[in-house]
C-alpha cells in the first residue's frame, strides 16, 4: 500500500473530484500560479486551467461570497482559505449566506460548497495565526464540519465533502501536511459524521480530533506502559458528531478524557461531554475531563507555546485521574 | 385619440410596453400600501421595508431582462420580486409567514426566493449579497452562458467592504453583472453625504475600471433604457456596469421608521412626491393619447382587486406545520 | 356607520402609543392617507394615517394620553353621524377623557381636591417556613445521609444487592467507585435465630492482648457514620422524655405457649411466635387507638398517620438497622412472626431495599435477649416515639394481697415532647400494658 503525505492526499482528492465533475472548481489565494501556499493544489492549474483553478485577490469575504453565489448558480466550488484565521473575515458569507440559504428559501437553493484550509496552531505563528475555529463553525446549523487527522481521512473526507450538497468546512492543519500515512489505491470515501477508533482499549476513552489524535496516541503508549489500555476515538466529524461511537466507547471503559486544541470555554469538547453525561450517565465511574489549549491567546515564545498546547503528559495525567490512580 | 391601426408595429410594442409598465408600477404601489396596512394590523411581523416611490426602478429593469437572467436583491425587495414574476399571492403569503409563501413561511419580508424565476433573494446583511452576485456572474461565465445577473442594493452599501471586493472581482474576471445602486439618499436615518467621502456613487466605477451611469430613477423609461444598455454590455462582452439610480422612498426606511421629521423634512418628502413615477408615466400616456383617465382608473381597480385577492389568499393560508421547523436545514 | 380609528402597531415591538398631537380637529374633513395625529411609539414619533374618507367625528383620546395598541382613538364618518360608544353627542367633548388629564400620565389622577390616590401595599407575602425535609412521596427515607457514589457504582450496587452505605469509598470525598464494589460480597447470616445475633462489632475489638499495641484505630464504615449522624441529630434537637411501666406477662406467656403448641402440630413450616412478635402486635394495635403517638414531627406541622408501620430495630454487623413491618396492626401474629424473621435475616445479609427500612411511623427496640432489665431508646426521626423492651424476668409481686412469682417485663417509652405530652404517652402505654397483660383485649 502506498504511503503518502496528508498534503498529497488532499491533492489527490481535489484532482480526482475535478476530473470526475466539471462543475467542481478551486478558488483561493495563491492556489493557481503559486501552486498553493502550502502546495496542496500543486499541479492543478496546469491540469485544469485558469477557469477552474482561480487565484483571488486578498478578499476573503468577497471570494467566499463569490463561491456561495457560484453554488447558487449551479457550480460546486472548493474555496481555500490560506488559513482559517482569515476566514473570520468571511464569516458573514459562511454563516448568513451559505448556512442559511436553503432554510430561508424554504428548501429551494442548496449550497454545495466546500471551504477548506489549515486550522489551529503551527509553530510560533503567534496569536493571530494560531486559532482553532472548530467551535465557531460547529455551532451553526446548516453547516457540516470535518477535521481529518490522517492522510487517509484527509482524502476520504475531502472527497465526501465535495460530493456533499451542503456547505462543508474542512479543517486541515499546517503541522499535518507533512505527516505520512498509508492509502490504498482506488476510490476512498469517508462518510461525514462517522468517527473511528484509532486504537482499541478497555480502560479509558480518549476522544480527540485533528492534531490531538497524535497526542492521544502518544498518551495511549505511555498509559500502556502503566498497565492502562486506552480506547482512542478520532471524531473525524465535528458536526455532525458520531454520538453512537462516543457512547459505545464510554460504555466499554466507563470513563473519558476529551482532547482538543481549541480553547476550553464553549469548545467542541464541551459538546462531547454533554453527550456523555446525558446519555451515558449510568456508565460513568468518574466525571469526564477535558484537555484543551490554555485559555489564552497563543504566545510567540516557543516554551510558552508548548505550555499552552495539549500534550501527551497532560492527557496521561487526566486519564490517571479518571482512573483514580492519582 | 390615435387609432391603433394607424400606429406602426414598433410604436404599438412601445405603448404596450409602457402600459404594462404602468400596471406593474401600480401593482407594486398598491401591494406595498396593502402591506403597510397588513403590518399595522399585526399580520406581518418583524422588519418590513417598503418600495413606495422606487417602483420605476424595478419595473424599468425587469422589462429589459430575460427569464433566464438572475436577479438578486437586498431586503427592500417586494417590488423586484413581484415584477420578476412571483405571484402577489405567494409574496403576500410569505410576508404573513404562511406555508404557501414563496419561501415556505421561513424567510419573511427580507428573504423572498423563487429559484425557478431566478429570483435569488432577499438578503438581510447590507452589502452581503454583492459577492453572491459576482458569484452568479462567475457561474454564468463558467458554464458558457449569455445570461446576466442584476444586483439591486442601496447607496449605503457602497461604504461596506463587500461592495468593493465584489466589484473588483467582477471587473478583474469580466463577469456579466449589473450592480444597480438605488440611491434614495438615506441609509436608514443617515443622509448619504454625512457618511460618504464620495457622494456620486457612479464615481466608484472608475476605481474598478467598469462602466458607470447615473440614471433618473423616477422616470421608468429612462431607467428602462439605461438597463438595456447595461444588460447588453454584460451579455455581449461580460463587462460589468455600476448604475447609480437616483430615486426616493416616500415612506420611512421600514415600518418602524417615521416618514419625516427626524432626518428629513416633510417639505422634502412632499417635494419628491411631485416626481411620483407612476403619475409621471400616467400623465405621459394620457398626453400621448394612449390611455385616458378612465382606462387608468380601470387599471388601478384591476390591480386593487389583485392585491385584495392576494391578501385574502394570505389570510386563508395555513401556517407551516410544526415539523417544518427542522426541515431544509441540510440538503440530502 | 362610523369607522373606528384604532391605535395601530407602528413598530414591531410597540404595545402602546402616546398620542402627542391631533393634526385633525373634530369636524375636519378627512381623506384616506391623510395624517390624523402624531403618535409616539417606543422608537420614534410616527404618523397615524386615516384609512377612510369622511369627517373626524370624535377624538376619543386627548393629547398626551397613552393608549394600548388596538384601542379606539377616534371615529370617522358622515357629518352629523352619532357615535354610539361614547354615549355623548358627537359635537361635545369626549366623555371618556374625563378622568385623564393632559399631563400624559397613563394612570387617571384623582379629581381635584381629593387626596393622593392610595396605593395599596403589595399583599404581604405569607411567611413560609423552610419546607419540611420530607418529600411529597408518602414514604420518605428515614435515612437522610447521601452516599457519594459514581453512577456506575450505584448501578452495580443495586444489581448486586449491596448496601452502598456499608461500602468504604476510595474516591474523592469518600466517593464509592466501581473498584470498591469489586471486593464487596454480601455476607451470609451467622444464625437463623429470631433474635438479633450478637453484634459482630465485638469481633473487631478483640480482647486486650498484654504487651500488644496500645490502641487500634478503625475507620468508620458507612453504616457507623450513618448511625452516628442520624442519632446525633436525634438526641440533640428532639426533646425526649421517658415513661416506664412494668407489665405482667403471665397471660401472654401462657398464650404464646398454647399458640406455639398449635403451630407445632401444623408442622415446622408453620413457624413460631416470639414474645417480640406479641409486643409488636400489641404496640401496633395500641397505636391505632392512640393516633397521637403514631406521628411524625415535620417542623411546621405534625403528620398523624392512620396507618401503622412499625420499625423493628435489628442488630447487624457493626451496626443497627430498622426494617419496617408495614400495616402491622392489620397483620396476624403469624404474619408478623414470619415477616420479622425474614426482614431480620435480610437485614443481616445487607439485602434490604430502601423501602423496607424507611417509612416507619413508630419503632420498637428489644434488648431483652441480652438480659437488659430496661433501657431508654433514642427516637428515629421523624417518628415521635419508640418503645424499648427489656427482658422477661420472674419476680415476686403482690397479687390479691399475696406474694407470688410472676414473669414481668419492663417497657420504656421515649417520646418527642413536641408531639407527645406526658399524659398522651401515658395513656398509650397503659393501653399497651393492658393488651399485653390480657392478650384477648387485643381483640376488642
Amino acid at each position: 500500500m502506498p504511503t503518502i503525505t496528508y498534503r498529497d492526499a488532499l491533492n489527490q482528492a481535489l484532482r480526482e473530484e475535478m476530473q470526475r465533475d466539471p462543475k467542481v472548481f478551486l478558488m483561493g489565494e495563491e492556489v493557481g500560479l503559486y501552486q498553493g501556499a502550502y502546495k496542496v493544489s500543486r499541479g492543478l492549474l496546469e491540469e485544469f486551467g485558469a477557469q477552474r483553478v482561480v487565484d483571488t485577490p486578498i478578499a476573503e469575504l468577497g471570494f467566499a461570497g463569490v463561491g456561495v453565489g457560484a453554488a447558487m448558480g449551479g457550480l460546486r466550488p472548493v474555496i481555500e482559505f490560506m488559513t482559517w484565521n482569515f476566514a473570520v473575515l468571511a464569516l458573514d458569507q459562511i454563516v448568513n449566506s451559505a448556512a442559511k440559504m436553503l432554510y430561508m428559501s424554504g428548501g429551494q437553493i442548496p449550497i454545495p460548497i466546500v471551504f477548506r484550509g489549515p486550522n489551529g496552531a503551527a509553530l510560533q505563528l503567534s496569536s493571530q495565526h494560531s486559532q482553532a475555529w472548530e467551535s465557531w463553525l460547529a455551532h451553526i446549523p446548516g453547516l457540516k464540519v470535518v477535521a481529518p487527522a490522517t492522510p487517509y481521512d484527509a482524502k476520504g473526507l475531502l472527497k465526501a465533502a465535495i460530493r456533499d450538497n451542503n456547505p462543508v468546512m474542512v479543517l486541515e492543519g499546517e503541522m499535518l501536511y507533512n505527516t505520512k500515512g498509508e492509502i490504498p489505491e482506488g476510490e476512498i470515501l469517508v462518510p461525514i459524521g462517522q468517527a473511528e477508533v484509532k486504537r482499541e482499549g478497555k480502560d479509558v476513552t480518549l476522544i480527540c480530533h485533528s492534531k490531538t489524535v497524535a497526542v492521544a496516541l502518544k498518551a495511549a503508549d505511555q498509559l500502556a506502559q502503566q498497565g492502562v489500555a486506552a480506547d482512542v476515538v478520532d471524531l473525524r466529524s465535528l458536526r455532525p458528531l458520531d454520538e453512537p461511537a462516543i457512547l459505545a466507547s464510554v460504555a466499554k471503559t466507563n470513563r473519558a478524557v476529551v482532547v482538543e486544541e481549541g480553547w476550553p470555554h464553549c469548545g467542541v469538547g464541551a459538546q462531547v461531554v454533554d453527550i456523555i453525561q446525558r446519555d451515558a450517565f449510568d456508565q460513568l465511574d468518574a466525571p469526564v475531563l477535558r484537555v484543551t489549549q490554555a485559555d489564552v491567546p497563543m504566545p510567540y515564545n516557543k516554551l510558552l507555546e508548548r505550555l499552552a498546547k495539549p500534550s501527551p503528559e497532560k492527557v496521561v495525567a487526566a486519564a490517571r485521574r479518571v482512573l483514580y490512580l492519582d | 385619440m390615435t387609432t391603433a391601426t394607424a400606429q406602426p408595429a414598433e410604436d404599438r410594442a412601445q405603448t404596450e410596453l409602457q402600459r404594462r409598465m404602468l400596471r406593474e408600477m401600480l401593482l407594486i404601489r398598491r401591494f406595498e400600501e396593502k402591506t403597510a396596512e397588513a403590518y399595522a394590523l399585526g399580520k406581518i411581523g418583524g422588519f418590513c421595508h417598503l418600495y413606495i416611490g422606487q417602483e420605476a426602478v424595478a419595473v424599468g429593469v425587469s422589462a429589459a431582462l430575460r427569464a433566464d437572467d438572475y436577479v438578486i436583491s437586498s431586503y427592500r425587495e417586494h417590488g423586484q420580486a413581484l415584477v420578476r414574476g412571483i405571484p402577489a399571492n405567494t409574496v403576500m403569503a410569505e410576508l404573513c409567514g404562511k406555508a404557501t409563501g414563496c419561501s415556505g413561511g421561513k424567510g419573511g419580508s427580507m428573504h423572498l426566493f423563487d429559484a425557478a424565476k431566478r429570483f435569488m433573494g432577499g438578503h438581510g446583511i447590507v452589502g452581503g449579497h454583492l459577492p453572491l452576485a459576482t458569484g452568479l456572474g462567475f457561474a454564468i461565465k463558467y458554464q458558457g452562458g449569455d445570461q446576466v445577473c442584476v444586483c439591486f442594493f442601496g447607496e449605503a452599501a457602497v461604504n461596506i467592504g463587500a461592495f468593493h471586493e465584489a466589484l473588483n472581482m467582477a471587473s478583474v474576471w469580466k463577469l456579466p453583472v449589473i450592480f444597480l445602486c438605488e440611491n434614495n439618499r438615506y441609509g436608514m436615518g443617515t443622509a448619504f453625504e454625512r457618511v460618504a467621502a464620495v457622494t456620486d456613487v457612479v464615481e466608484h466605477a472608475c476605481s474598478y475600471d467598469i462602466a458607470g451611469e447615473i440614471v433618473n430613477g423616477m422616470d421608468v423609461l429612462e431607467m428602462h433604457h439605461a438597463a438595456q444598455r447595461a444588460i447588453q454590455r454584460a451579455r455581449k462582452g461580460g463587462h460589468p456596469t455600476l448604475l447609480e439610480v437616483r430615486t426616493y422612498r416616500f415612506m420611512g426606511h421600514s415600518m418602524s421608521d417615521p416618514l419625516h421629521g427626524v432626518y428629513r423634512t416633510k417639505e422634502e418628502v412632499e417635494e419628491q412626491k411631485k416626481k411620483d413615477p407612476i403619475s409621471q408615466l400616467a400623465h405621459r400616456l394620457m398626453e400621448d393619447g394612449v390611455l385616458d383617465q378612465a382606462a387608468i382608473d380601470a387599471l388601478d381597480a384591476e390591480v386593487h382587486a389583485e392585491v385584495e385577492a392576494a391578501m385574502q389568499f394570505a389570510d386563508e393560508s395555513p401556517d407551516p406545520a410544526p415539523d417544518e421547523l427542522t426541515s431544509h436545514v441540510l440538503a440530502d | 356607520m362610523a369607522t373606528k380609528v384604532v391605535m395601530e402597531a407602528l413598530s414591531p415591538t410597540m404595545e402602546e402609543g402616546r398620542l402627542v398631537k391631533w393634526t385633525k380637529r373634530t369636524g375636519d374633513a378627512v381623506k384616506t392617507g391623510e395624517t390624523l395625529a402624531e403618535v409616539e411609539t417606543d422608537k420614534a414619533i410616527m404618523e397615524l394615517i386615516a384609512r377612510a374618507d369622511g369627517q373626524l367625528l370624535q377624538q376619543a383620546v386627548p393629547e398626551g394620553a397613552t393608549v394600548p395598541v388596538g384601542n379606539v382613538v377616534a371615529y370617522i364618518g358622515a357629518p352629523g353621524e352619532t357615535v354610539a360608544a361614547a354615549g355623548a353627542p358627537a359635537a361635545t367633548s369626549p366623555a371618556a377623557a374625563a378622568a385623564t388629564p393632559a399631563s400624559a400620565a397613563p394612570i387617571p389622577a384623582p379629581a381635584a381636591g381629593s387626596p393622593q390616590p392610595v396605593v395599596s401595599p403589595p399583599p404581604a407575602i405569607a411567611n413560609r417556613p423552610a419546607a419540611a425535609a420530607v418529600a411529597a412521596v408518602a414514604i420518605a427515607p428515614a435515612d437522610a445521609t447521601r452516599v457519594k457514589a459514581s453512577p456506575l457504582a450505584k448501578r452495580i450496587a443495586q444489581d448486586k444487592g449491596v448496601d452502598l452505605r456499608l461500602i468504604l469509598g476510595s474516591g474523592p470525598g469518600g466517593r464509592v467507585v466501581m473498584r470498591d464494589l469489586d471486593a464487596a460480597v454480601p455476607l451470609s447470616a451467622a444464625t437463623p435465630a429470631l433474635v438479633p445475633a450478637e453484634p459482630r462489632a465485638a469481633a473487631r475489638a478483640p480482647a486486650v492482648i498484654p504487651g500488644g499495641a496500645a490502641y487500634e484505630d478503625v475507620p468508620l464504615t458507612q453504616i457507623r457514620k450513618t448511625i452516628a449522624k442520624r442519632l446525633a441529630t436525634s438526641i440533640g434537637p428532639i426533646p425526649h422524655f421517658f415513661l416506664t411501666t412494668e407489665v405482667d406477662m403471665e397471660r401472654a406467656a401462657e398464650a404464646r405457649e398454647a399458640l406455639n403448641q398449635q403451630l407445632a402440630d401444623q408442622g415446622p413450616q408453620a413457624g413460631k411466635i416470639s414474645f417480640n412478635d406479641i409486643v409488636v402486635k400489641a404496640v401496633a394495635l395500641a397505636l391505632t387507638r392512640h393516633r397521637a403517638c403514631n406521628a411524625w414531627w415535620q417542623d411546621d406541622h405534625i403528620r398523624y398517620w392512620n396507618e401503622v408501620h412499625l420499625g423493628m430495630a435489628v442488630a447487624v454487623e457493626d451496626g443497627l438497622i430498622t426494617p419496617v413491618i408495614r400495616n402491622a396492626a392489620m397483620k396476624s401474629l403469624s404474619q408478623i412472626a414470619a415477616e420479622s424473621r425474614e426482614l431480620a435475616q435480610r437485614a443481616r445479609d445487607r439485602r434490604l431495599k430502601p423501602e423496607e427500612y424507611t417509612g416507619a411511623t413508630f419503632s420498637v427496640s428489644n434488648l431483652g435477649m441480652f438480659d437488659i432489665d430496661e433501657f431508654t431508646a433514642v427516637i428515629n426521626p421523624p417518628e415521635a416515639g419508640i418503645v424499648a423492651v427489656g427482658s422477661i424476668v420472674p419476680k415476686p409481686v403482690v397479687v390479691d394481697g399475696q406474694v407470688t412469682v410472676r414473669r414481668r417485663l419492663r417497657l420504656t417509652m421515649s417520646c418527642d415532647h413536641r408531639v407527645i405530652d406526658g399524659a398522651t404517652g401515658a395513656v398509650f402505654l397503659r393501653t399497651l400494658k393492658q393488651m399485653l397483660e390480657n392478650p384477648l383485649a387485643m381483640l376488642l
